[in-house]
């Protein structure tokens, strides 16, 4: 994988595209916002609260990324043992929970104006609802051992479990209750959405893309050398001993 | 084969003789339930109404209670690295562990629904009905409890950290099962949320299997 495996030049790579992403970031989020507040028309029906959906759904996808990156990263830290990858996973959950609850709280603001409650037990809102969960107890588990190798293991683990459940979560809450609408970007054919309102929701979904990126390369920077640090300091104890 | 008795007759050895653990949990069970007409009211048809998902709820809450000895007293003593160093497949002693956990907790939750059918207005077809998504669907608990039993060994606070893990995972089970008797009480064909159910089951038995094994090998380093 290029080479990245190695924390050196991971962190060489993070700093050389690190500033460009977080460019991207602020030109693609900058724009979408403007077209999606200002530049794009209401919907005939619900007006301007459609206007959520610019943040509402780029989240929502974003929170659905993160857990699959968090997860295809910890196998790979199973199988191959590869350090940056366990700082990838670990880099990675509470990014994805943050997006969740944005999409969760979004979804409540414009679903108070257009359903009439905050919340409903919909398939798609409880399926992001136990998403939540699923990142609140990964992260609850990395952090509850005394050995931090152990932690990044058992998170690991219950990543690639939780990877393979998501799916059959979300067709039995499908199955259970559903009023949320249908997919109406990612489906066969067209998207059924007015290119005006299309284009502002693509920018943010790519721009919240390039967000997450910059942030999972600072974290992971981060805990790079966090782990070098302590790696120091424990040699300066040893040898003081 | 032959080691997978040997493992299951210890682990049921170990079970009846410290005696009163499946007790507990069948006494939470049935006590939880019945707390339930206090809270809601005795109205017969509310009960019946709400009879399957009182049952399958508290049965998911006393199995999830039940999880945190599966192996907990086998790391602590240190039996469990014994066990990882024979020569049979951890997988076997997971399906071992996971077969005992089912006889002393899901088994009992089964033999107790009856008499909480009875106290919860639910009649003899809708009790068959349930007792069957039980009976496929709190295996299917045991295996991925299991899961999470085996990654919070060592763990600060293990106990509460288990449900945070388990409990999501264990939704699915929950919809289909609910959703099987609520099928036979409106008397609509009830047989496909089985099938699913019994799905479910057949998809967590290597998951289960390979997930705890993996998780255990971790935890004994």
């Amino acid at each position: 994988m290029f080479g990245l495996q190695n924390p050196t030049k991971f962190l060489k790579f993070a700093k050389l595209v690190g500033p460009w992403f977080a460019l991207a970031t602020v030109l693609l989020i900058g724009s979408g916002l403007w077209i999606g507040l200002f530049a794009s028309p209401a919907d005939y029906q619900q007006g301007e609260t459609v206007r959520i959906m610019y943040v509402h759904v780029p989240s929502a996808w974003m929170g659905m990324f993160a857990y699959t990156v968090m997860a295809v990263a910890s196998a790979i830290a199973l199988v191959w043992k590869h350090p940056v990858a366990d700082h990838v996973a670990k880099g990675s959950a509470p990014l994805g929970a943050g997006f969740t609850l944005i999409c969760l709280v979004t979804g409540a603001l414009w679903g108070k104006p257009m359903w009439g409650a905050w919340w409903v037990w919909d398939a798609r809102l409880t399926s992001m609802l136990i998403l939540f969960f699923l990142y609140l107890g990964y992260m609850a588990l990395s952090g509850a051992f005394d050995n931090a190798e152990r932690g990044a293991k058992a998170s690991a683990i219950l990543a690639v479990v939780g990877w393979v459940n998501v799916p059959i979560i979300k067709f039995s809450v499908d199955w259970w209750n559903t009023l949320h609408q249908p997919a109406s970007v990612t489906k066969a054919g067209m998207p059924s959405i007015d290119p005006a309102m299309l284009i502002p929701l693509l920018l943010m979904g790519v721009g919240f893309t390039t967000f997450y990126a910059t942030l999972l390369l600072w974290r992971v920077r981060s805990e790079i050398l966090q782990t070098r640090i302590r790696n120091i300091r424990l040699a300066q104890i040893h040898g003081e001993g | 084969m032959n080691r997978y008795w040997e493992l299951l007759k210890r682990e049921l050895r170990l079970a009846l003789r410290q005696g009163s653990d499946s007790m507990m949990v069948v006494g939470f069970f049935v006590l939880a339930v019945i707390l339930f007409p206090f809270g809601i009211g005795p109205e017969p048809s509310i009960l019946a109404r709400v009879a399957p998902g009182l049952v399958w709820v508290n049965a998911l809450l006393a199995a999830m209670l039940s999880l945190d000895r599966l192996y907990q007293a086998d790391y602590e003593d240190g039996s469990l690295e014994l066990l990882i160093l024979t020569p049979a497949p951890l997988e076997l002693l997971v399906a071992a562990k996971v077969t005992a956990h089912w006889l002393t907790t899901g088994l009992p939750l089964m033999a107790a629904a009856p008499l909480l059918a009875i106290f919860l207005n639910l009649n003899a077809y809708d009790l068959g009905v349930l007792l069957l998504t039980l009976a496929v669907g709190t295996p299917a608990l045991s295996l991925i409890g299991s899961v999470g039993a085996a990654l919070v060994l060592g763990a600060r606070r293990g106990g509460v950290l288990i449900s945070l893990l388990v409990l999501p995972l264990f939704i699915p089970v929950l919809i289909f099962a609910v959703g099987c008797v609520d099928a036979a009480q409106h008397a609509f064909p009830w047989t496909g949320q089985l099938a699913i159910l019994g799905a479910i089951l057949l998809g967590a038995v290597p998951l289960g299997l390979y997930a705890s094994a993996a998780a255990l090998r971790q935890a004994a380093e």
